[in-house]
């Protein structure tokens, strides 16, 4: 089981090289959270590929969102579980991940004002890790509820994509002709060397530029860099802040939900966009999902 | 001299300088205070680096060009911003790590000796990246540069003291790393619970204290 308690993570802290951890598809947090009446930025428990079982000795208010993981309650639906009532989750059987939203949030001590975990360095979160059988999890107080339910078509936009829209990056204009035609012509495949701080792909070579060492700088979120072996890793939410490696390209923001959702042995292919229309969707997504148009 | 790099969607790189070095690494200090001291509304975290600075920021609320506006105007004003003198922190430091040995022999130095090297110089933190506090240092004596372990090391100890390149640093947590230990130190170099949390931040200085007596290096 590889659970996690996160929220939307930890901004403002880059000089002290934090990188903001939080939810992989944050998107579906941020649902899961409105599903029961809580402010979009709750923590929650992001649950990856692996299900749980969870008793609720109080109940609750609860939903489940993101890909579907034969959940003992239906999905994307703010459920109230009685007293003692249990809730339980097998592997997945389509994205990576889940997310169980419950009513009061996930009530951890937020470290530099956020509840997300760090995994590869113990911070924040519930004691730094993953949760494990027995752990037993405070939620906030109950507050005035206003649940929400999906319209019909609400979740069409906002389907998790195989071919990911990517704008430029810092060091684009190193790589040759031949090998950006490789990388957006190739399908890549995501190995099992995948995790929160990044997607490592399978695929053929590209040829590292010619342009000697590169001085570290600081890195975007979905940076796409092409280290020495000349396959691509998609850099993650819990990322190194700085990297010395050329960057190819970067996933663009309305994307990467998307990535949060990829497994191992998925199949993805880039698609170049140009920096006004990866604005355009970031910025259509946030209209629909600040808008209050999701919810009948 | 100041540069534009649209990084993605939701950053903007801006370069101060082409090289490491002290003039530039002033320059970034310099802007990044700035932004510091007064907060751009939008702008969601600040990454500065050897000779650059990523600024991230909410797309739906804010666009490169006002952001590369406001910066270059930000530029105009760097010369007449002066810095505080640099706080000196010192680490101490237990010289028995499991590369020593063979670092000074591929220098042909005793290990004696580069501890001496070591320890004598004062470093600069040009940046702190990769985790919380880890520590990028410029100043390291050019004899004890060494290129990294072919094979980096699937952990690294906590508090293990470092050379990779040209570089030394400190790694404040247990990860992965392909630098050659040389030494460790038991001082918590990021403590979350501690109102600085972080030892080690942009601009200080380090000087790494010999502490005990010289021991074999541990085996690794």
């Amino acid at each position: 089981m590889f659970t996690t308690v996160q929220d939307l993570g930890r901004y403002g802290y880059g000089p002290l090289g934090v990188s903001p951890s939080g939810a992989a598809d944050p998107i579906s947090l941020r649902i899961g959270n409105l599903l029961v009446g809580n402010a979009e930025s709750e923590p929650a428990l992001e649950m990856t590929l692996l299900g749980g079982k969870f008793v609720f000795p109080e109940g609750g208010l609860i939903a489940i969102t993101g890909s579907d993981f034969g959940a003992s309650i239906p999905m994307w639906t703010a459920t109230v579980i009685p007293p003692g009532g249990r809730l339980e989750t097998g592997p997945t059987r389509s994205g990576a991940r889940c997310y169980l939203c419950v009513h009061g949030g996930i009530a951890v001590k937020p470290l530099l004002g956020s509840a997300s975990t760090h995994i590869l360095t113990g911070l924040g979160g519930f004691e730094g890790r993953p949760i494990k059988r027995g752990d037993v999890l405070p939620v906030g107080p109950a507050h005035e509820v206003k649940p929400l339910i999906l319209a019909p078509d609400a979740l069409e936009k906002l389907q998790p994509r195989k071919i990911l829209r990517v704008t430029v990056a810092p060091q684009t204009a190193w790589f040759s002709h031949a090998s950006l035609h490789r990388f957006y012509g190739s399908t890549w495949r995501v190995t099992e060397e995948s995790n929160r701080m990044g997607l490592r792909l399978d695929g053929p070579e590209l040829e590292t530029p010619q342009r000697g060492q590169m001085i570290s700088e600081g890195v975007s979120l979905g940076a796409i860099q092409i280290p020495a072996g000349g396959r691509p890793i998609i850099l993650f939410v819990e990322q190194q802040t700085t990297g010395g490696y050329p960057k190819i390209a970067n996933i663009i923001s309305a994307d990467l939900a998307s990535v949060g959702q990829l497994r191992p042995r998925d199949e993805i292919r880039f698609e170049h966009v140009s920096p006004e229309s990866a604005r355009a969707l970031i910025r259509e997504q946030e209209e629909l999902l600040r808008s209050g148009v999701l919810f009948s | 001299m100041i540069r534009f790099e649209y990084a993605s969607d939701q950053s903007l790189m801006v370069y101060l300088g082409d090289e490491i070095n002290l003039e530039t690494h002033r320059r970034v200090l310099k802007l990044l205070r700035m932004l510091e001291t007064a907060p751009i509304h939008g702008i969601r975290n600040l990454h500065p680096a050897y000779h650059s600075l990523l600024i991230v920021f909410d797309p739906a609320e804010l666009e490169h060009s006002y952001v590369q506006h406001t910066i270059s105007m930000c530029a105009e004003e760097l010369d007449s911003i002066a810095l505080p003198p640099p706080r000196v922190v010192e680490i101490p430091v237990h010289y028995d790590g499991p590369d020593l040995e063979e670092l000074a022999a591929l220098h042909q130095l005793t290990t004696s000796r580069v501890i001496e090297l070591h320890s004598s110089a004062e470093y600069v933190v040009y940046f702190v990246g990769f985790v919380p506090g880890f520590a990028y240092l410029g100043g390291l004596p050019e004899e004890l540069a060494t290129p990294r372990l072919e094979a980096p090391r699937k952990r690294v100890p906590r508090g293990s003291v470092a050379i990779g390149g040209s570089h030394t640093g400190v790694y404040p947590f247990e990860t992965p790393g392909g630098w050659r230990i040389i030494g460790r130190t038991t001082l918590e170099i990021f403590d979350p619970e501690s109102a600085e949390l972080s030892r080690l931040r942009i601009g200080d200085r380090v000087r790494f204290l010999p502490v005990g007596q010289p021991v074999s290096p541990a085996v690794s």
